[in-house]
């Protein structure tokens, strides 16, 4: 058995996927966060079988919990303070997206007008699809990611 | 402020005031004559356009108003690399309303978000060309007499023809209506339209040929397979004539189906049916003058 330590401040992202805590990672940018971050991979889960958790030292208001949700918003996010969970946050599918995907329509005004931002409109909560406010070119989030 | 960016923007009680204030232009276009005096009307059109630019310059012309613009992005600042934002910041300067068309999807919506005149979108790519739709609805409803309780087929290109995705989308919002799409499997609506007509319930079929449904049609809406959408000068070649609208398919149809059709066509409505009373594509050109004079005469706040 693998033992990570504990951490004193910060948050653990729990039940993500078997395999997709890099990909998370990277989308979360915390590579550019001047803090640690455990990643533990293809742990044993009663609920999902295999899972992967990730650890983060530092505050949880230094990422973009819409990211997260739109990634899988049945990931649990645990805040901890002194060792201990304090808070289960909720993830919600945003209504509305800035800047996580971008549209790929090369008819759209986007792919022009560099200066705007990408912007995706949940447009069907079930099949976690989006769609371009400008466009309305189809995004499906769980196929992205 | 308001604007006109996709064909949902004004309600279905709005839109009925609208086709109102139309039909009284049409009877009493002296009444109108300088209902505009002292405005300006900006043409926008990034994009090659003849009829809807000829008719919102007509429009604003009958209602004693002045236009001015660019027809081509040529010979706008576009071609210096300014964005739509830029222009339509200095655009609502000079002038008071603006009719906007863009080979960009969206292209209208931000212009709208920058502007501080109502912006009107003449069509931006494929996307939506909600006046479009307008003359479309405001035709229907005065050679019908009402806009529910009919089957309507649309034919030829379903994919990038963006007068069918406005319309579609407005129809939706009126009782008891069938859509019919007949197109080459290339050319199918989006998925999108399907999408919002299944969430609605909203009967439809997709169908190849032509001849099968015309018999069950109160409107035909014929559309022109357009060159300037396709990336491959092959597939365009090859379904530019798959649909040729001509005497044997009209007998098939009803008596009192109408035929409509955006404009221009090139060979997909046969010129001899152009004498057929059931072939109202010329009256629907003269309605678009008339549904965008109500238009600017609501968005400038004039009525």
């Amino acid at each position: 058995m693998l033992n990570v330590g504990r951490i004193e401040k910060g948050f653990v992202l729990d039940h993500i996927p078997a395999g997709k805590s890099m990909s998370i990672y990277h989308h979360l940018q915390l590579d550019k966060l001047d803090c640690t971050v455990a990643m533990i991979m293809n742990a044993k889960s009663n609920k999902m079988g295999a899972k992967d958790l990730l650890k983060v030292e530092c505050d949880l208001e230094n990422i973009n919990l819409d990211v997260l949700a739109v990634i899988d918003h049945n990931i649990t996010v645990n805040v901890i303070k002194d060792g201990e969970i304090v808070e289960k946050k909720e993830l919600i599918l945003p209504k509305e997206v800035k800047n996580v995907f971008k549209c790929k329509n090369p008819r759209c005004i986007t792919s022009i007008e560099q200066e705007l931002p990408h912007i995706f409109v949940l447009s069907d909560g079930n099949k976690q699809v989006y769609r371009c406010k400008y466009c309305e070119e189809k995004f499906d989030a769980r196929s992205f990611f | 402020m308001r604007h006109l960016i996709t064909p949902l923007d004004f309600t279905v009680e709005e839109l009925e005031k609208l086709f109102d204030l139309a039909n009284d232009i049409e009877n009493n276009k002296a009444k109108y004559a300088h209902a505009c005096d002292g405005k300006i009307l900006a043409t926008c059109f990034y994009e090659p356009s003849t009829r809807t630019r000829l008719s919102f310059e007509s429009a604003m012309l009958q209602l004693g108003g002045h236009v001015l613009g660019f027809s081509d992005a040529g010979s706008s600042s576009a071609a210096k690399g300014e964005s739509v934002s830029d222009t339509i910041r200095m655009i609502s300067a000079y002038t008071d309303i603006c009719a906007m068309r863009h080979p960009k999807e969206g292209s209208a919506m931000v212009a709208s978000q920058a502007a501080s005149i109502p912006v009107i979108n003449a069509g931006d790519g494929g996307h939506q060309h909600p006046t479009q739709t307008l003359t479309d609805l405001l035709t229907i409803r005065s050679l019908k007499g009402r806009l529910n309780n009919f089957t309507i087929g649309l034919c030829g290109d379903l994919k990038f023809g963006r007068t069918v995705h406005s319309l579609i989308k407005a129809l939706t919002r009126y009782d008891n209506i069938k859509f019919v799409f007949v197109s080459p499997e290339e050319l199918k609506v989006p998925d999108y339209i399907i999408e919002i007509l299944k969430e609605k319930n909203i009967p439809f079929e997709e169908v190849i040929r032509l001849e099968d449904v015309m018999p069950t049609l109160d409107l035909l809406y014929m559309t022109r397979v357009q060159r300037e959408r396709f990336f491959n000068e092959e597939d365009y070649i090859r379904l530019k004539d798959f649909y040729v609208l001509d005497k044997a398919k009209m007998t098939l149809a009803k008596d009192d189906m109408l035929v409509l059709h955006p404009l221009p066509r090139v060979n997909e409505i046969s010129v001899e049916i152009d004498q057929d009373p059931r072939a109202a594509y010329f009256r629907q050109g003269q309605y678009g003058v008339y549904v965008r004079m109500a238009l600017i005469l609501t968005l400038l706040e004039l009525v």
